[in-house]
């Protein structure tokens, strides 16, 4: 068979062949745990819904899709803006701020949230200088509220729009801008009317993780003590003590993250997001004099508010324990954190591309779904997947020890359990949507007339990603890579459920520290794991930028 | 054929790695966090030579993972930091009843489970504080009083979400039934002068910066901030003296229901209520022996005697979820 | 077609529609194109031509105001729109654009691509363009399709629609054809031109490829190293070059060493060849004389004979490489029944009917 031939024969339509076959290999791993949190439907607890629906819920959903939706909109405004000055523009401290703006990746956003409690509450150092200056200090914004929740987790968020869209405008060249002037459209209507909804796959998948994780947030909004309808979650389960409740309220949440992916996947069914015209990273806009310090101003505060002032604070306090805490234990920590975060960072990417891959390769409606379906343990509480996790694991675990018996007579107790075996894929589970995302849209840059030219000289599958899929996919690779890297460094609930006896990593540390307040003692791991971050951003910015 | 014998092999291999009960650890589950924990452990070991092998996390989720893992979890005792949780897991069937006359004679009634299940450890009490510039002890009397007239716009609490607040509650409804609760927990939250806080220690830092005159907060969370910064103008009160006395929780500990070390685990326990013990695992965190006959800290100390609210702890978890659904109803967020 | 839209006005014919006096252009204080002055009148389709790097597309976009001016002023329909330190931002010189890789927005169905330019029609005026145009450039029929579910073909003809559809001024074309497979290319090159002719639209294309520019173009500048060679029709490029780098660039040929008569005319190893001498040139001084394939035509008969060296069939006629007797080499365009074998001498007269002469 010649190349030509193989080029004309279609690909193979089975369901379960292939790449599709691994991607449903995979999707089970992660879809299994919540089968588990959804499967809580089935026992219906009438009296904590009764209660929550009577006393709670119009609250909590109001203040939920109010986070939502100014985390949503600040994201979004944060994110883009900042990258498509530091891809697109050219303005004075442009270099450093297209990395640093990546930093706050690295802070966890309960610790930015405490540092900013810390700061402009009452009591810190903002509202009490107010006071002794002006008297009064009533008129400053209360901190502890549903703005500054949304504030923060702004700016611990953003950064998944900022790589992803900022990934979007490098790769899109400037000619669709100057078409759009070409046509009588002035620059700033070209961007929103070309270059923007060009970026959407990026933008909508880095916005898709920054609203899933902000539905699943319980650390930061504790902080503030604003409630939300993950609060509900974790009133039902520790305060009523009902777990099932809790799983069903979680699996509300996963239905309606469900539903937005969908809408936004429908919504844009026949687009397509190639290149628009060859790519030409050198043209740059120049913004001159007033405008490029205008630029540079916004870029500093957003740096100095979601990165300089909480690694400060840290830093600060650091100085006032380390001697207490810092010993040779935390090289361990640190290993542990490292290594569990490339570990991973490769698992959940490899998983990333075979799902992205068999996506492309069988359009169908089933497969998309699968798809999306396998990643949605982002959009789950920590500890609500935890369990999901951890009880089909013990399941296993349990046949194990019992065939273990049957067949050497003696029980080998759990052999799975509190091992990596159940740690990578739980992280797995937890992370897949985060190392998707990024692969998946810069997957739409490939136009399909490449495979089939690759086609044309014999490559396919495995040796048509490696060869043509892989290179183009870089930038998107080691934004997944960095960002599934730092997540997996900074969960708490499912290393804390899942790690051996004594495997601590600094996540750890934050909860050993933190859970009986003593946030102060946190900020040595804190800045350790701060620090640690820097690694993966580091190695991102040395494969993308140039 | 081939591929048969191979996994057999490849079981037999996992197996033997697979790690053997040893007759001298035990495994602990905890809640209560690692700096406090293991000082004691390591005491205990050093004394004994039994190691012990324990992993921290919340006790929702412990308690999950002890019912998932049924009977072959490792785990030999669980440890927590009220009594509520260990109430739940009493409930779940996840602990076993142990008749033990030294726990018996170290632990006051009142502060262990009726059915032997779970026994306190150290005392955590939840009293009130005030600003010393704006407030004269004699104004306070008892927590329901917080929520009279005079307190308007004066009070702080923390969230009703934290456990403590919740068995707080709880006690309150055991004495004097929901209805005057839930118009106690009602007239709280009338009187906030803020948004509940996140932490006890926030809350203690409002009152000494004047947001607010009064709160109800642990006892440890105040000592560890004078520590700090002593100059702080704090005082501590003892409310409900002359009712029911001050509202305590415990940290406490039970043995699970498929422990592989039960007489071990048994034998850590009674250690932990001992003389030896009690100091060690009180003072690393500023807490009240559970165990009367042992002394507290110098500091804490200081704070003066009080009288204990009698009611037994199982309460605070029978009518937690009462307490919960009360301060819902209340609207103390 | 005619459209009544207030933006697609008439212009008066023969007016010039588009001037560049010493436009000169620089890439920071790199020099890219030097004093470059032409003028292009209303309804004419003007092209400029040359290798690649000769600074022909720094132009176009300088026109189309993406690059800054350095020196010189540029004026479509009579107004400046580009000198130096000013510059009319590109939305504003009402000029479309074809670019070399169409820039097709990926986002937008092809109706909503030809739209795009019409800002401040009504709804129905815009549907009535984008119906127009489409069926204009041949593609009634796909107006809800996406771009990447066209042809090459195809695409090009949406650009070229949606460049129109505002009723430009002027339409710059950046290679539009050199993604396209050579049929493709002459077929499509031959429609756009009649698409441009039928809407007296004024139009300047640059090209690398001469017979792109032949086919398209009324008046072509030929460019090299950011200077302007030679702006003159086809013909005259091919027959009248002005300078060895236009001949040698345009069409094929040779340049055969000759001595000016003094009598007028060139003798050369091929014979004597009359008119058309320099002035500069004195007699007996030696030049290059320009021979085109055309030129040298094949006579069995007669006793100049020069060797087949190498030869090319191209249908009608065959290209024959010759060597002449000095060694020197000459094209002949000789019709393909004539079909000699490489190494064969063959007879050759000389048929020029101008020479075209450079002084050494």
């Amino acid at each position: 068979m010649d190349a030509t031939e193989r080029a004309a024969r279609p690909p193979r339509t089975g369901i379960f062949t292939g790449w599709r076959l691994a991607a449903f290999g995979i999707a089970l791993l992660t879809v299994v745990p919540l089968a588990v949190v959804l499967s809580a439907f089935f026992s219906p607890e009438r009296e904590v819904w009764q209660h929550l629906a009577d006393n709670v819920l119009p609250g909590l959903l109001a203040n939920t899709f109010r986070l939502t939706l100014g985390v949503g909109m600040g994201v979004t405004l944060l994110g883009v803006s900042l990258a498509w000055l530091t891809a697109a523009c050219d303005f004075p401290g442009r270099k450093f701020f297209s990395w640093a703006l990546l930093l706050p990746l690295a802070v966890p956003a309960y610790v930015t949230a405490f540092v900013f409690v810390a700061w402009f509450d009452f009591t810190g150092p903002v509202q009490t200088w107010l006071r002794a200056a002006f008297g009064s200090s009533g008129w400053f914004p209360g901190i502890r509220s549903g703005g500054g929740a949304a504030l923060v987790m702004t700016l611990a968020l953003y950064p998944y729009v900022y790589l992803l869209a900022r990934n979007a405008f490098l790769t899109q060249g400037r000619r669709a801008l100057e078409a759009a002037q070409s046509l009588g459209h002035s620059r700033s209507e070209g961007f929103f009317r070309v270059a923007l909804p060009m970026a959407r796959p990026w933008i909508a998948g880095g916005l898709m993780l920054a609203l899933m994780e902000t539905l699943a947030d319980f650390g930061t909004v504790a902080v503030f003590n604003y409630d939300t309808f993950t609060t509900a979650i974790y009133k039902t389960w520790f305060g009523l003590f009902s777990l099932t409740g809790a799983s069903q309220l979680a699996s509300i949440l996963v239905l309606l993250v469900f539903g937005l992916i969908l809408l936004e996947q429908l919504t844009r069914s026949r687009m397509r997001y190639t290149q628009a015209g060859r790519h030409s990273q050198a043209e740059r806009i120049r913004l001159a004099g007033a405008r490029g310090w205008a630029a540079a101003a916004f870029a500093s505060a957003v740096f100095l508010a979601a990165f300089a002032l909480p690694v400060a604070q840290l830093a600060a306090w650091t100085a006032q324990v380390a001697v207490r805490d810092l010993d040779e234990r935390y090289l361990g920590f640190l290993g542990h954190s490292l290594s569990l975060g490339g570990i991973a960072a490769a698992l959940t990417l490899a998983a990333a591309l075979v799902l992205a891959y068999a996506q492309r390769r069988h359009n169908d409606p089933a497969t998309r779904i699968m798809v999306r379906v396998a990643t949605l343990g982002y959009a789950v509480p920590g500890p609500v997947l935890a369990v999901g996790i951890v009880i089909p694991l013990a399941y296993l675990d349990n046949q194990l020890a019992a065939a273990g018996k049957l067949l050497f007579g003696q029980n080998p107790g759990l052999l799975l359990q509190g091992t990596l075996l159940v740690m990578l894929p739980a992280y797995l589970t937890r992370f897949l949507a985060v190392g998707f995302n990024p692969v998946e849209s810069s997957m739409q840059r490939i136009t399909r007339s490449l495979d089939e030219a690759a086609r044309t000289f014999g490559v396919t599958g495995v040796a048509m990603l490696r060869r043509v899929h892989l290179p183009m996919l870089r930038g998107g690779l080691f934004s997944a890579a960095a960002l599934v890297f730092v997540d997996v460094m900074k969960e708490m609930p499912i290393t804390l459920m899942t790690r051996p006896f004594g495997w601590d990593t600094l996540a750890v540390r934050i909860f050993e520290m933190t859970s009986e307040g003593e946030w102060e003692r946190a900020a040595l791991p804190s800045i350790a794991l701060v620090a640690a971050g820097l690694l993966p951003i580091a190695l991102l910015l040395r494969h993308t930028e140039k | 054929m081939k591929t048969l014998r191979f996994s057999a092999l490849l079981g037999a291999a996992i197996f033997a790695f697979a790690s053997p009960v040893l007759a001298d650890e035990v495994v602990v589950y905890s809640a209560r966090n690692e700096q406090l924990i293991k000082p004691l452990f390591d005491a205990y070991t050093k004394e004994t030579g039994v190691r012990i092998k324990f992993i921290t996390d919340k006790e929702g989720p412990l308690l999950q993972r002890l019912k998932a893992e049924g009977e072959n979890t490792p785990a030999d005792m669980l440890l927590t930091v009220d009594a509520g949780n260990l109430w739940e897991a009493a409930r779940e069937g996840l602990l076993k009843p142990v008749q033990s006359k030294v726990l018996a004679s170290n632990i006051p009634a009142h502060l262990r489970d009726p059915g032997n299940q779970w026994f306190g450890l150290s005392v955590r009490a939840r009293t009130i504080f005030y600003n010393t510039q704006k407030v004269k002890p004699a104004d306070l009397s008892t927590y329901e009083d917080l929520g009279s007239a005079k307190w308007k716009g004066r009070l702080c609490l923390r969230t009703s979400k934290k456990v403590y607040n919740q068995s707080l509650v709880a006690m309150m409804i055991a004495e004097h039934g929901e209805a005057k609760a839930e118009q106690a927990v009602k007239s709280w939250v009338a009187n906030l002068a803020t948004a509940p806080f996140p932490d006890d220690t926030k809350m203690l830092e409002a009152i000494a910066a004047g947001q607010c005159d009064a709160g109800i907060a642990n006892t440890y969370y105040f000592g560890r901030l004078m520590e700090k910064k002593p100059g702080l103008p704090l005082g501590i009160f003892w409310p409900n003296q002359k009712e029911n006395g001050v509202h305590v929780n415990v940290s406490g500990a039970g043995i699970t229901k498929y422990a592989k070390h039960e007489k071990e685990a048994l034998r850590l326990l009674e250690w932990l209520s001992s003389d030896k013990a009690q100091n060690l695992f009180a003072d690393v965190n500023l807490e009240y022996p559970v165990n009367p006959a042992v002394k507290p800290d110098a500091v804490v100390s200081a704070w003066g005697a009080f009288r204990q609210n009698p009611l037994n702890l199982a309460k605070a978890g029978e009518l937690q979820a009462a307490a919960v659904k009360l301060m819902d109803r209340a609207g103390y967020k | 077609m005619m459209n009544t839209h207030p933006q697609c006005h008439a212009h008066l014919p023969g007016a010039t529609m588009l001037e560049l006096n010493g436009l000169s252009l620089a890439y920071g204080r790199q020099p890219v194109v030097n004093r470059l002055s032409f003028r292009l009148k209303q309804g004419d389709i003007g092209c400029l031509l040359g290798p690649s790097g000769c600074g022909k597309t720094t132009v176009l976009r300088a026109i189309a105001g993406f690059e800054p001016v350095a020196a010189g002023e540029i004026l479509i329909d009579g107004n400046p729109v580009a000198g130096p330190g000013f510059s009319l931002p590109p939305e504003n010189r009402r000029v479309g654009m074809v670019f070399q890789d169409y820039a097709l927005f990926p986002h937008l169905s092809v109706a909503r691509n030809v739209g795009f330019g019409l800002k401040g029609w009504t709804v129905p005026e815009q549907a009535e363009r984008v119906r127009q145009l489409l069926e204009m450039v041949g593609l009634p029929d796909t107006g809800q399709k996406y771009p990447h579910e066209l042809s090459g073909g195809q695409q090009q003809r949406v650009a070229l629609a949606r460049a129109l559809a505002p009723c430009p001024s002027l339409l710059l074309l950046d290679e539009p054809f050199s993604s396209l497979d050579v049929a493709l290319r002459e077929r499509l090159g031959q429609e756009v031109r009649e698409i441009l002719k039928a809407q007296n639209i004024t139009a300047l294309l640059v090209t690398h490829d001469q017979y792109e520019a032949f086919a398209i173009a009324d008046e072509i500048g030929v460019m090299q190293g950011g200077e302007l060679r030679q702006w003159d029709s086809a013909y005259n490029l091919y027959h009248r070059p002005a300078n060895r780098f236009v001949a040698d660039f345009i069409g094929e040929g040779v340049l055969l060493p000759g001595t000016v008569l003094s009598a007028g005319g060139v003798e050369t190893e091929l014979g004597v060849l009359a008119g058309g001498i320099p002035e500069a040139c004195r007699a007996g001084s030696v030049v290059d004389v320009l021979l085109r394939p055309d030129d040298i035509v094949h006579d069995d008969a007669s006793l100049l004979r020069a060797r087949v060296a190498h030869k090319a069939f191209r249908g009608a006629d065959i290209l024959y490489t010759l060597q002449l007797p000095s060694g020197a080499k000459a094209f002949s365009l000789v019709p393909s029944h004539h079909d000699h074998a490489i190494g064969e001498p063959i007879g050759i007269c000389l048929s020029a009917n101008h020479v075209v002469t450079f002084p050494r």
